[in-house]
């Protein structure tokens, strides 16, 4: 019986293609979008655990000189004191126009890394003395292989699979002379086991700090907001995929009632037959979802590199461009598939299963009336204030998403009723009887149409909101960077003596020499970067301060008065007037705040004197120059010949801002791919459901058609009221878009990244998104426009003949 | 007896007596012609005799069992496997073909013969169209298809309420000679609702409802 | 890490051999070898020897307590040379590896440390002598008086050794065979420290007062490829009488040699076979059956005494394990010693 029964069922789709095709690309497009973020965020996250495990960061203490490296003999007097220690040199070398990350580390007393093991392990293991002396071995990541090829000056290379992506794992003494840094430690692993009695680091090597690796930068931490994000618009899609399968379903099921009815005056028992459609909604969500699968391997293969990009140079985060299948992701994409699905057919089983079996017969519309749309606007407005409500007892990141999905989805259930309010007024007030009919049959219309106009809604929003959140964040990044990279030059030097000699050799030459000098200090907040500035008025001028107590830079200069990053500032909420503590015991008054975009850490600045008196003998390798514009490509080059420096180690201030222009761009490119998609699934929802409506239509049109209007004219309307019904839902979407651009910017953006953005508005952005939605709905409408043009008159006879 | 009905009430929600104490009963092989106004409960006579719906008081018997003792799920197994249906309305299966709607019953009441199909098929003249889709049939090839699925299961007792109603003249007569033929040949048990005299006065035995009572 | 279990299979070559290793042949490349008949300079000679591929500083000491308790210490410099030379900086071909212990009757802590050389962070100077891995240190004015430290997670030693009587050369004048196929070492000891100083424990410190051993030993020639350990004995008599033996055990036959030392540092060497060794019972340690009780027997010098492990669980759980530890003498001669058995 269960066969038979499931045979009924399934030829439905056989007669209704279209049908079947909606609901499995609805659950495909769901699962696809989100799956793609899914997998983008797994892999991601993995090669971030991959490298910490890796290299393993975050398990051990460290020890660093905040004024530089420290130098071996440091090492061997506190090895000499007792402490256990393992000496780690960091650099990044150019290979092939590449960077490479380099880590040497003591291969004697480090700690053992999973590549070495490997190697080790190997069925070739290289001997102690290859790895240990000249001219040594070279660990590299799998990626690098074909980079070293045939590459002559460097030591052989062994592939490891256990190293991340673009890095070189190696002895410090052959790193010493790869990075042409000899007798440098970038840092020391404090080793779990110390013996007794060891003196204190501050007698033996005074001015090292130690850090735990709580206190040490997390890329996994720091990473998480972008994460979080990427997470909050997979969802989005998500629901307006879902959005397509509640108006398919919904309709398949209303064009069922019929069949159900027949099947249980036959004798099949409802809740058997409710098993069954279980059954069969269950196998389509795993066909749409595999689908889906497909559909998000690909977009997330595509976006990968992307977003590698991004978090590399956003935070130098380790990630590979390479996606894998990973059956975690797989499962959980078609777990969201069917509890999407079910969750989205949950009202019509519902419906059906409450179907009185003797009812009249025929296609029942698919509609909510004018009673469910002030629950639904009801239930919308709670939603919204709910959202509000939890950011404002919870605060931070999540509560903000939340609050943001109360915000969307509460207005997208208010549009009906503020739709059915709005058509019924102008309807009132319009002129001459077709016009009024067409105002009527879009309300009238509307039930159906609800559903399409809600996704649709969300997708402006998030595009109008996303949109105005990335352009006024890029306006507000290129304006500060114009405040904040005002020197002509900047240049890098081999070491403190080299940068002594190239200062004095342009202190003639230029207007003003800019040294750049820093710090890494431990603070309660991570990692804080303390930077000494010279008084030099392109200071005063052009540092963006966005909170400054009177005279700040003056009292910076003469007050040991410190100016704190944004991130800083939020992070710590310390504020002009409060005080900044570095170690051991500075206090420093903070007297100004700056805007400091796409920088993870604290960061704070200080007069050169004070930063000298905090941390002694901190080295000047860069500085900034200030020259005629005109004679900087040639005093560049002069430069570089002069003194030998590499391209990279003198930029032009034009190049520079081409630079970090360019990683912005990137870090956005995923956010507009998304918003583009989720603008296609909900153009894909209003076809749905206008070929849905469409065979509720000719009972409408008919009457109209015998009223003498042409079949041309009825099509023409169609599109009309299409295009109509969008562009109202597009008009009204526009607030709902500006808040959410609010929310981001003043809200998301201070928990995610630490830093608030002004908000610009850009209408010619609007208006061609507003021209694209009524194209989309235009073109959605076409079809069954289309279909009406070519429709033979009898047909709509039929409608007469057949009325009942 | 193979069905009996025994001082039957039913109302509408609303309080209105559509069956007031009727009893009936037919035997096997009989066939019965249910005659009737419109709204004179003759439909709704039909529903509680094959348990589409319940009633309020008496007690209808289908081959000597009660149907007030029965749930849902007991209901719906005796529809499937004790009686067949023939609607006004057809109402058939649109995205199943005419073989496969003529098999649908017995297949779900598991008793389906493909030998017994096939004959039917051949005696209802749809050899021709077992291929197609209800849609392109006409009203009485649909009717033929509906009475062809109701005998296919081999029933006891065929229900068929207003089987012509919606047929022109022509195909009416076609349809009823085919269905009191199969009724003949398989020695069913027929109760038909119609408001037609002339109908009803081709079947053993004739009834008449009025203000909720049998006259 | 693995490198550093590569490392002492070279510090050990012994084992390396025990696992199959045929690579570092008795031939070794470039390595000077010991020659029968080399005169030894000192203070030259305390110090390393880096064209050839091992050498060891090993120091052990007796020691007890206020109360009587015994204890015994150990303090090892191992060197292992991946190439005949030495050079500047982390790759320095010279690495070291450090071994200290402390036994008490109950406990055994042991510590490890490894370094290389080029850095600074380990090596020995001859003159003044000064033997340095991390902060662990033995060091004096020539080897007569040598301050010694070693510390390790629980446990911490700061010890003064003084010398008695002279250097003590075994084999033919410092040339000790260690095979019957001619695998050989230069080998010299000083077994006449007094020692006094502090022992740091988890029950507190201790003062202590004892007897050391310092076996000064470097080749480049490992053992033969038929054997699979040793088990050496030092032994200091209460009649000022001194022995030091080993045996090496092979598939081909144990090859044994001994060293009997008067009290006034004569010695006299004991070729292959005048000492018998036997096992008299074992104790489980770490996974295994160690021979703790001995028969030691020198018929020549009318020697027959039982040796006692002190603590039978003296267990170097170090990167390269084995068995080291103060040993009680009783039979003909009464007195003390360390036992050290390889390859079990």
């Amino acid at each position: 019986m269960t066969r038979a029964i499931l045979l009924v069922l399934l030829s439905h789709w056989r007669m209704h293609r279209l049908q079947l095709v909606t609901l499995l690309t609805g659950i495909a497009l769901a699962t696809g979008l989100w799956s793609a973020v899914q997998a983008i965020n797994a892999e991601a996250r993995a090669s971030y655990a991959r490298a910490s495990d890796q290299l393993a960061l975050g398990q051990f203490d460290e020890i660093r000189d905040p004024a530089g490296s420290i130098s071996l003999s440091r090492y061997v007097d506190l090895r000499r004191a007792g402490w256990q220690v393992a000496a780690v040199l960091d650099g990044s070398i150019r290979i092939e126009g590449q960077t490479v990350r380099v880590m040497g580390i003591d291969m004697v007393s480090a700690p053992a890394l999973p590549a070495v093991t490997q190697t080790e392990q190997s069925a070739t293991p290289p001997e102690p003395a290859d790895i240990l002396t000249a001219p040594g071995r070279l660990l590299v990541s799998p990626d690098l292989a074909p980079v070293f090829e045939g590459l002559d000056g460097y030591p052989p290379v062994i592939v490891s699979t256990a190293l991340p992506p673009s890095f070189v794992l190696t002895d410090i003494g052959v790193a010493e002379s790869l990075l042409d840094r000899s007798g440098q430690i970038s840092r020391l692993i404090v080793l779990p086991e110390q013996p007794l009695d060891i003196p204190s680091l501050g007698d033996v090597a005074p001015g090292l700090i130690r850090t735990s690796p709580a206190s040490q930068l997390d890329t996994a931490q720091l990473t998480d907001s972008f994460h979080l994000n990427l997470s909050a618009f997979g969802l989005l899609s998500f629901a307006v995929g879902l959005f397509i399968v509640h108006g398919t379903v919904g309709l398949a099921f209303s064009h069922r009632r019929g069949m159900i009815r027949t099947l249980r005056a036959l004798g099949v028992a409802m809740p058997h037959l409710v098993r069954i459609i279980l059954f069969e909604l269950v196998t389509l969500a795993l066909v749409g979802g595999v689908l889906g699968l497909v559909l998000g391997f690909f977009i997330a293969g595509a976006l990968l590199p992307d977003v590698a990009a991004t978090l590399r140079g956003l935070y130098g985060a380790p990630v590979d461009g390479q996606l894998s299948l990973r059956p975690a992701w797989a499962l959980a994409g078609l777990l969201m598939a069917i509890g999407g699905t079910l969750a989205a057919s949950v009202h019509a089983l519902w419906r059906l299963s409450e179907m009185p079996l003797l009812a009249g017969p025929g296609v029942q519309a698919w509609r909510g009336s004018a009673t469910s749309w002030r629950i639904t606007a009801v239930t919308g407005v709670t939603m919204i204030a709910g959202g509000g409500i939890c950011f404002a007892m919870f605060g931070g990141l999540l509560a903000g998403f939340v609050m943001l999905a109360g915000l969307l989805t509460g207005a997208a259930l208010l549009l009906p009723l503020v739709l059915s309010l709005l058509l019924a007024a102008l309807s009132r007030r319009a002129n001459g009887p077709v016009a009024q009919w067409v105002w009527a049959d879009m309300w009238s219309q509307l039930p159906g149409l609800s559903l399409a106009m809600m996704a649709l809604l969300l997708a402006l929003a998030a595009n109008i909101g996303v949109g105005t959140m990335v352009s006024s964040f890029r306006l507000t990044f290129t304006g500060w960077l114009d405040q904040r990279l005002v020197s002509e030059l900047y240049i890098t030097a081999g070491d403190d003596a080299q940068g002594q000699l190239i200062s004095e050799w342009l202190a003639p030459k230029t207007d003003a020499i800019l040294p750049i000098r820093s710090v890494e200090l431990p603070h309660e907040t991570g990692p804080l970067f303390l930077y000494g500035v010279v008084d030099d008025p392109t200071y005063s001028e052009h540092w963006p301060l966005i909170a400054r107590s009177p005279e700040a830079w003056a009292r910076v200069h003469n007050d040991r008065a410190v100016l704190i990053n944004e991130q800083l500032a939020r992070r710590a909420n310390l504020w002009p007037g409060d005080v900044l503590t570095l170690p051991p015991d500075h206090t420093l008054p903070i007297v100004g705040v700056y805007s400091d975009y796409g920088n993870p850490t604290g960061q704070a600045i200080v007069a050169m004197p004070v930063l000298d008196s905090i941390v002694p003998k901190v080295p000047t390798r860069r500085f900034g120059i200030r020259v005629d514009p005109s004679v900087a490509t040639d005093l560049a080059q002069t430069l570089r010949d002069r003194f030998g420096l590499p391209t990279s180690a003198v930029v032009q201030q034009s190049a520079m801002k081409a630079q970090s222009l360019a990683i912005f761009d990137k870090t956005f490119v995923v956010t507009s791919a998304l918003n583009v998609l989720t603008l296609g699934v909900a153009g894909f929802a209003i076809l749905t459901s206008l070929l849905t409506l469409w065979t509720q239509r000719l009972p409408q049109v008919a009457p109209i058609w015998a009223l003498g209007q042409t079949r041309a004219q009825l099509a023409r309307l169609e599109l009309v009221r299409s295009v109509l019904l969008a562009g109202l839902t597009a008009v009204l979407a526009l607030p709902l878009g500006l808040l959410l651009a609010w929310v981001l910017l003043a809200v998301i953006n201070v928990q995610a990244f630490g830093w608030r953005l002004p908000m610009h508005l850009f209408p010619a952005d609007w208006l061609r998104l507003f021209l694209l939605t009524m194209l989309a709905a235009a073109v959605a409408a076409a079809l069954p426009a289309l279909r009406l043009l070519r429709l033979p008159p009898a047909d709509l006879l039929k409608v007469f003949a057949n009325e009942r | 007896m193979l069905l009996t009905l025994d001082h039957v009430r039913k109302s509408y929600p609303g309080g209105r007596p559509v069956l007031n104490d009727v009893s009936l009963s037919l035997d096997a092989g009989q066939t019965l012609a249910l005659t009737g106004e419109s709204g004179s409960g003759k439909s709704t006579l039909l529903h509680v005799a094959a348990a589409l719906d319940g009633f309020d008081g008496g007690e209808v018997t289908l081959k000597g069992s009660p149907l007030s003792p029965l749930d849902d799920a007991g209901r719906a197994e005796l529809r499937r496997n004790s009686l067949s249906l023939v609607f006004q309305q057809f109402n058939l299966i649109p995205s199943l073909t005419v073989a496969q709607n003529l098999a649908l019953h017995a297949r779900l009441a598991d008793r389906y013969d493909p030998d017994w199909v096939a004959h039917l098929a051949d005696r209802l003249g749809l050899t021709e169209l077992v291929d197609r889709y209800p849609e392109h049939l006409s009203g009485g090839q649909q009717q033929r298809v509906a009475i062809g699925r109701a005998m296919a299961s081999k029933p006891a007792l065929l229900l068929a309420d207003e089987p012509t109603g919606n047929l022109d003249e022509t195909a009416s007569a076609v349809v009823l000679d085919l269905m009191l033929g199969l009724v003949a040949e398989t020695g069913a048990a027929l109760l038909l609702v119609t408001h037609s005299m002339d109908i009803a006065a081709r079947l053993d035995r004739r009834a008449h409802l009025s203000g909720g009572k049998i006259t | 890490m693995n490198v550093r279990a590569l490392l002492v299979f070279l510090v050990f070559p012994l084992s390396a051999f025990a696992q199959g290793y045929a690579g570092l042949g008795t031939s070794a490349e470039g390595f000077s070898t010991p020659k029968p008949g080399y005169e030894f300079q000192f203070p030259q000679d305390h110090g390393p020897h880096p064209d050839y591929r091992i050498e060891w500083w090993y120091l052990t000491a007796n020691l007890q307590g206020a109360d009587g308790q015994d204890y015994g210490i150990q303090w090892t410099l191992f060197r292992s040379a991946l190439k005949p030379f030495e050079s500047d900086g982390w790759q320095s071909p010279q690495l070291w590896m450090g071994h200290a212990a402390v036994t008490t009757p109950d406990n055994h802590y042991f510590s490890e440390r490894l370094s290389r050389g080029g850095i600074g962070q380990a090596g020995v100077q001859a003159d003044p002598f000064d033997a340095w891995i991390d902060d662990w240190h033995m060091r004096g004015d020539g080897l007569d008086h040598l301050a010694l430290a070693a510390s390790g997670t629980e446990f911490s030693y700061d010890l003064t050794l003084t010398a008695s009587g002279p250097l003590v050369f075994h084999g033919d004048r410092g040339y000790s065979v260690k095979s019957a196929d001619g695998q050989a070492s230069h080998y010299y000891s000083q077994p006449f420290y007094t020692v006094e100083g502090v022992l740091r424990l988890p029950t507190g410190d201790v003062a202590v007062t004892g007897q050391g051993w310092l076996d000064r030993e470097w080749s480049s020639q490992p053992l033969s490829e038929d054997q699979s350990g040793w088990d050496w004995f030092s032994l200091s008599f209460d009649s000022g009488q001194k022995l030091m033996a080993f045996r090496l055990r092979g598939e081909r036959g144990d090859f044994t040699s001994a060293t009997w030392i008067e009290a006034d540092g004569k010695s006299a060497t004991l070729d292959d076979g005048s000492v018998q060794f036997t096992p008299l019972a074992t104790h489980n340690v770490a996974d295994r059956d160690v021979p703790t009780r001995w028969r030691v027997s020198l018929p020549d010098k009318g020697v027959e005494v039982d040796v006692n492990a002190i603590t039978p669980s003296a267990w170097m759980g170090t990167r390269f394990e084995y068995w080291e530890g103060p040993v009680r003498v009783s039979g003909s001669h009464t007195g003390q010693g360390y036992l050290e058995m390889t390859g079990y």
